[in-house]
């Protein structure tokens, strides 16, 4: 519970980043195989501080094994590199990440639908008073405030003890989201996170994507649909085959010249258009 | 976040807190069913029923069977089912007197060894369901098989005498009224109070819930799905020997066939007292109100001079009208969570 937020300031706080800051996950020259299959090759890959990035690739393209080597489900082969806030870490494994604050909200969640909001909140790391029991009134007294202050709800609007099965699909991404910055998840990770989503629930969850960044803390937003990630990601990295195809600023980049090198890319396996 | 942010407001009035009636709906209506109950036997029977005497009885009885549907209820929470407790009390008794009764231990000897009897068939149960993944219905009907066959053969079929010149200390804790109230429903209380903050204000309670209601989710948020079933199983082996004890006790004698006959009670306990039949639901308070529901139908039948053959399809009417209702309540709330609302 150490890493927990205190209050509402520390998630407000958003840093500046300054140029040349050190990248809160870099990833050098990963490859990661699967018995004849090599599903990562040489991968170079970082995520900077109060930086959103973007995954994109087709199926098979080595977007999964990526994510699963930044939360540590896989390690890389050997000759990979994986450093955490510019320092070398080896013994690389789910539970180091978790430690390290890099979180998940999975493709569907991670949610009790049968549970009260303030119990998902804070499923797997429940407070407790200095007797060891749950504190169940500060459980739900938290909860409102983080409803309030950063899933845009006042305290008339959705009660903590509300089951999260009357809550809306985009709502829900919102409780998942707000659970990983509560615990002060330096990097979150976004599977596919609009999937299965209404226009309106995507947008909703759009928008926690951004308070992600607006509070200071990076993120990875893997989805299949461009049209949900250009708009909120600061990079886009392109995978095919494994490999790095592509990375890209927003900035730099139009969806239209984007979307015309992913065709290529799908086409050519090659990221250079034709002179 | 800024306003512009989210729109995620208010719809209808479903921002508004649950209410009491939300809330404890399931245990309201138990209380509910158990007064209306109680006053169709003070109808049909009013001399029996204005008799301390019958309240005395249910006091003695009901724990014999409540205690484990209180355990129970954290099993079921969990999605999973016990039907071996009743083999595990006999077993766990059948240890005491080996221990105290033939080996000549001190009582209390023999009251650890046959506990520690019943933590180890809740751990087996809890082992092969959460390690192996196999279906706890249907592992429980073997163990439960396992289980009596043990105490059978290491009692070679036979009883024990358990009488209060012999065990004194033991018919002082398990059968000697507490001022003229009946112990073992102060048992139950105590155990009631201890479960409650168990389930509800314990790191452990909350698991159950979780696990119970999705396991994938528990799991991927770090909670140890496995270690909390396995916990559960061995809270129920624990409680059937203490009830097997206090049930042995009150009869004087252990029997070899300890146990069988509890099933149905303690399972249309917990299934009346509200405890969703899919997992992720349920309250300890609930089953406890159920348990002396289920203790009054059998002596508030005969009582009533309706033939006792019609206990079993009282007993059988009220587990299919829970579940029935527990499940119309689930696929509402799945059905909420499919729309989104």
């Amino acid at each position: 519970m150490g890493r927990r937020m205190k209050g509402s300031g520390a998630m407000t706080a958003a840093a500046t980043v300054s140029v040349g800051e050190t990248p809160v996950i870099e990833l050098k020259n990963v490859s990661k195989t699967f018995g004849e299959v090599r599903s990562l090759a040489n991968v170079n890959f970082r995520v900077d501080r109060r930086e959103i990035v973007g995954l994109l690739g087709d199926n098979g393209a080595g977007k999964s094994t990526l994510i699963k080597v930044v939360m540590g489900f896989y390690s890389p082969d050997a000759g990979g590199e994986i450093y955490f806030r510019g320092k070398r870490v080896d013994d690389w494994s789910v539970a180091r990440a978790r430690k390290l604050g890099i979180e998940t909200v999975y493709q569907e969640r991670a949610l009790c639908e049968k549970q009260p909001i303030w119990r998902n909140m804070f499923m797997g790391r429940e407070l407790r008073t200095r007797l060891g029991l749950l504190d169940v009134e500060r459980m739900r007294a938290e909860c409102a405030r983080l409803m309030s202050e950063h899933m845009g709800f006042t305290s008339a609007a959705v009660h903590p003890n509300n089951v999260v099965a009357t809550m809306s699909g985009g709502e829900k991404q919102g409780v998942a989201i707000t659970r990983a910055l509560y615990f002060e998840a330096e990097l979150v990770i976004l599977d596919e996170p609009t999937m299965g989503l209404s226009l309106s629930e995507t947008k909703k969850t759009l928008d926690f994507v951004r308070h992600i960044k607006e509070v200071g803390r990076s993120a990875i937003f893997i989805d299949h649909n461009i049209f949900n990630i250009y708009p909120v990601v600061d990079r886009l990295y392109v995978l095919d085959r494994g490999k790095v195809a592509g990375v890209f600023s927003r900035a730099d980049i139009t969806m239209d010249a984007l979307i015309e090198r992913l065709y290529h890319v799908a086409r050519t396996g090659t990221m250079e258009l034709p002179q | 976040m800024t306003d512009k942010a989210l729109q995620a407001r208010p719809v209808g009035n479903r921002g508004a807190p649950p209410s009491l009636m939300l809330r404890y709906g399931s245990q309201l209506g138990i209380i509910g069913v158990g007064l209306a109950m109680w006053l169709g036997f003070v109808i049909a029977a009013p001399r029996v029923f204005t008799d301390i005497d019958i309240y005395r009885a249910f006091a003695e009885t009901t724990p014999l069977f409540g205690i484990i549907a209180l355990s129970l209820t954290f099993v079921v929470i969990t999605g999973e089912i016990d039907l071996s407790f009743p083999s595990v009390m006999a077993l766990g008794t059948a240890a005491f007197c080996l221990v105290a009764a033939y080996g000549g231990a001190p009582w209390w000897v023999g009251l650890i060894c046959a506990l520690l009897t019943g933590a180890v068939c809740g751990f087996i149960n809890g082992l092969l369901v959460a390690s192996l993944s196999i279906p706890s219905l249907v592992i429980t009907i073997g163990t439960g098989f396992l289980f009596r066959g043990l105490e059978l053969v290491l009692m070679g079929g036979t009883g024990v005498p358990l009488t209060a010149e012999q065990y004194p200390q033991m018919h002082a804790l398990l059968r000697e009224p507490v001022f003229g109230f009946p112990v073992q429903t102060l048992w139950m209380v105590a155990i009631l109070i201890a479960e409650w903050l168990l389930l509800n204000r314990t790191q452990f309670g909350a698991h159950v819930f979780l696990t119970g209601d999705n396991q994938v989710s528990a799991r991927l948020m770090g909670v140890n799905a496995a270690r909390v079933k396995i916990k559960a199983f061995v809270l129920v082996g624990v409680t059937a020997v203490f009830c097997g004890l206090l049930s042995s006790i009150y009869g004087y004698y252990f029997w070899p066939s300890t146990g069988e006959g509890s099933l149905l009670n303690t399972i249309a306990s917990v299934f009346l007292g509200g405890t969703s039949v899919f997992g992720g639901a349920g309250s300890v308070v609930g089953t406890f109100v159920a348990s002396f529901i289920i203790g009054a139908i059998n002596a508030g039948i005969v009582s009533a001079g309706v033939n006792a053959f019609y206990t079993q399809l009282a007993f059988g009417l009220v587990i299919v009208i829970s579940v029935v209702l527990q499940t119309i309540i689930d696929r509402r709330i799945r059905r909420q969570s499919l729309t989104g609302r």
